[in-house]
């Protein structure tokens, strides 16, 4: 790895003056993806600014508003464990509980993940299907208009994700078919449905980062259940091909786990 | 100059800002317990303690541990002494050629607090961030189950 300048925030407003002072500035929270594509060489910045220390981007709570607000330096592992998660939306908690291993979910960050955004990451679907609000130091942005493609997302090269807001569903669901190595998604489905019967359908592991499954989304809303999904497949264009898989195969697989997170989410209801 | 805390003692270590932990803990601090292995944070076999939680070493910086108490496998047990977990280790044949030896025994010492149930199972989904290219893990989760059964007892 090539030596970089180290800085810990002490506040918000001093990551903000880091990332506006002209230096290539990459910001830390639990460095999982970080550092590794750092150690490739895929990443040289010349500063890295540490978020951990910064109280105001951690806790997990319900707003005054009744939706459920997450700080972006939350571990994997302490969402997955957090009770109020697991109360309010327990496929969500679960979907924490299934990133990597617990070493690297113990050090990962919820934020971290999202403005990473990686096309095979499991947060940004679970986001995406619970139209959940992305809550950075100057606005708030729905995951709709947060997530832009692979490895891309809205933020400005100087902004912070602080937060995510989400409101409770009625049922979610999350299920991946594992890369046997990484435990990223070769493919993930996320499934929300709200109590006005609107359902969202988020699909992981394709080629163009975390998109939303409209038809899908439509037949749900019209009956929440698996069968009502026969008959529509997931485009293989909106696939990749690699050596873990090919496109045709992955779009296969997104079906069949389409189908398997209704029932899922059918079984595992928001309590 | 960066300070912390290893296995209870204050140390204070000048080092590159892209010096990782594993680098910090083997090579300044001589704690060559702490084994590299796959410098990928997939096998598990740096696995060390930041402030209590399991971490994989080679895949977290020495400055992100800044201030913080990190638990090494040398901290494990007094010079010449076997912690519990060690022992079941030995009982159960938990291990071969060594080498993930010390990074399962500082991921089971956190299953603990992590409240994992002593069964199979559990022990082996929260196992899965370690590789064991000998054993079959058979004898390495038997250790584990009875040590946290014995624990929760």
């Amino acid at each position: 790895m090539r030596e970089f300048e180290y800085c810990r925030a002490r506040s918000v407003d001093e990551v903000l003056r880091w990332l506006r002072d002209g230096t290539d500035s990459k910001l830390l929270a639990g460095g999982q993806s970080l550092l590794g594509a750092m150690k490739l060489g895929l990443m040289a910045p010349e500063r890295l600014i540490d978020l951990q220390g910064l109280a105001e981007l951690r806790g997990c709570a319900a707003t005054a508003g009744g939706e459920l607000q997450l700080g972006a330096m939350q571990s994997h592992a302490s969402l997955a464990r957090h009770a109020l998660l697991r109360g309010l939306v327990p496929g969500l908690a679960r979907l924490a509980s299934h990133i990597a291993d617990e070493q690297v979910r113990s050090q990962g960050t919820l934020g971290g993940s999202l403005a990473n955004a990686d096309p095979a990451a499991c947060w940004p679907a679970g986001m995406l299907a619970l139209g959940a609000t992305l809550v950075t130091d100057r606005r708030e942005l729905p995951a709709d208009e947060f997530f832009t493609g692979f490895f891309s997302t809205a933020l400005e090269p100087d902004e912070l994700l602080c937060s995510v807001r989400l409101r409770r569903p009625r049922r979610f669901a999350y299920a991946k078919f594992e890369q046997a190595a990484s435990r990223f998604a070769l493919v993930g489905v996320a499934l929300a449905q709200f109590d006005d019967g609107a359902v969202r359908v988020a699909l992981t592991g394709g080629a163009h980062g975390v998109q939303r499954l409209p038809a899908f989304e439509q037949a749900l809303g019209q009956r929440f259940a698996a069968e009502a999904l026969q008959g529509l497949k997931v485009d293989a264009a909106l696939m990749s091909s690699d050596v873990h898989g090919e496109a045709d195969y992955r779009a296969h697989l997104a079906g069949v786990l389409a189908a398997r997170v209704v029932q899922d989410a059918l079984t595992l209801e928001s309590t | 100059m960066l300070e912390f805390r290893v296995n209870g003692r204050p140390c204070r270590l000048e080092l590159g800002n892209a010096s990782l932990l594993v680098d910090a803990l083997r090579e300044p601090l001589g704690l060559t317990g702490t084994h590299q292995g796959c410098d990928t944070a997939q096998c598990g076999a740096c696995t060390v303690l930041l402030n209590g939680r399991a971490v994989k070493s080679c895949n977290v910086l020495a400055r992100q541990a800044e201030g913080a108490d990190v638990g090494t496998i040398e901290g494990l047990a007094a010079p010449g002494e076997w912690h519990a977990l060690q022992l079941a280790f030995s009982r159960h044949h938990a291990l071969q050629c060594g080498f993930c030896t010390p990074g399962m025994l500082m991921r089971a010492l956190a299953m603990k607090a992590e409240g994992v149930p002593p069964e199979p199972a559990a022990v082996r989904q929260a196992l899965a961030g370690n590789l064991c290219r000998c054993t079959g893990y058979e004898g390495i989760v038997a250790a584990i189950c009875e040590w946290l059964g014995a624990e929760h007892a």
